[in-house]
């Protein structure tokens, strides 16, 4: 599988890295050069080594999307820092390029739960962290 | 009619002042915590502060009950989303967006954000009528009725220079519907009318037919 990660982040840099030792192909696109360090970090050989691929850009440009290999992607995943943005450019993957799997980075649990009654995959940590914290202190008052 | 603006920079304080100086409800969304407390300095209660794009911070501005919702902050992805949410969400009837960066008014048409109001678009669109030999200015467009009409200056190598209106080689869906001579008003052309260079003409046309149009009037010329 192509595996295109927009948002080379905490997230998405770990997310390509795994995706990357999983055998799937995987290209990174960030607006910013230096987050290739995090693609590089921990790791043997460099992040090209590996095989994988990364372009600087923006995640909304279509010439960026498109030198990262957005016509050739299976799976899609939006995971810059900023909601708004990956709800964009996921639909943009979605409707204008028909990439038929998308995930999408949303912080914001109500802007998760919209946005996925509308037909985006969308994955909330924050919504994620509170039923853990939840729990922890539910285990701590059961003690 | 009420009125929910989001982003209370130059364009949206100053929609805001003037549409309640003209008697319109109105709530303005700021998110910076300086600019807000500036604004409500003068616009008191007709200000919340907040970020625009978290549903929650709509609903409190009363989204649900809005006749027209504008997005009006320096930034896209924020404007396309607060609208998608208006109109799909809260069923709001009426929307209209700035699009800050011309290349991603696609993104607006994507979506059907509309309309987009680019501001480098519309002087854009003055320049290019200011500016004469520039070749296509864009008079009309509309899209959803699949309607343009666009004013081109005849180039003197043109096919169409000398030709008669019934013998222009024009792709069909289109239609010249004035000609305009150099210092002269402008009239309907007859089909045996014929196109000096120089003039101007206007043609209706469907989207996608100007660069058939444009090889006919004034080929090498460039589409801004």
């Amino acid at each position: 599988m192509m595996v295109l990660v927009v948002g080379a982040g905490r997230v998405g840099a770990a997310v390509a890295k795994s995706a990357l030792a999983e055998g799937h192909e995987v290209s990174v696109l960030d607006e910013d050069p230096l987050s290739h360090e995090r693609l590089d970090a921990g790791q043997e050989t460099s992040w090209e080594d590996a095989g994988g691929r990364f372009t600087v850009g923006t995640a909304i440009e279509l010439d960026a999307l498109l030198a990262a290999g957005i016509e050739e992607a299976d799976i899609f995943i939006a995971a810059t820092r900023g909601d708004n943005t990956n709800i964009l450019v996921a639909q943009i993957a979605q409707k204008r390029f028909g990439v038929e799997d998308v995930i999408v980075r949303v912080l914001d649990p109500a802007r998760s739960d919209w946005y996925s009654e509308q037909g985006l995959n969308t994955i909330c940590a924050v919504k994620l962290g509170v039923t853990l914290f939840e729990s922890a202190i539910d285990r701590i008052a059961r003690r | 009619m009420y009125v929910v603006i989001v982003g209370g920079g130059k364009v949206g304080l100053n929609l805001s002042r003037e549409l309640i100086r003209t008697g319109q409800e109105v709530t303005l969304i700021e998110q910076e915590r300086r600019a807000y407390l500036r604004i409500e300095q003068e616009l008191e209660h007709s200000v919340q502060y907040g970020d625009g794009t978290e549903l929650w911070v709509l609903e409190r501005a009363g989204i649900q009950r809005a006749d027209l919702v504008v997005a009006v902050t320096g930034d896209d992805e924020d404007n396309i989303l607060i609208c998608q949410v208006a109109k799909d969400k809260y069923l709001c009837q009426r929307i209209i967006a700035r699009c800050n960066n011309p290349r991603n008014l696609q993104h607006f048409q994507l979506l059907g954000i509309q309309p987009a109001v680019s501001a480098t678009d519309l002087i854009l669109n003055l320049i290019e009528h200011e500016v004469p030999g520039h070749g296509i200015v864009h008079l009309l467009d509309l899209p959803d009725d699949k309607l343009e009409i666009i004013e081109v200056e005849v180039a003197d190598n043109a096919p169409a220079a000398g030709r008669k209106v019934a013998d222009l080689g024009l792709p069909e869906g289109s239609l010249v519907i004035s000609v305009l001579p150099p210092g002269q008003a402008g009239f309907v052309p007859k089909q045996s009318t014929v196109i000096e260079s120089g003039s101007e003409v206007l043609v209706v046309l469907d989207p996608g037919l100007e660069p058939e149009i444009m090889a006919q009037f004034a080929p090498g010329g460039n589409e801004p």
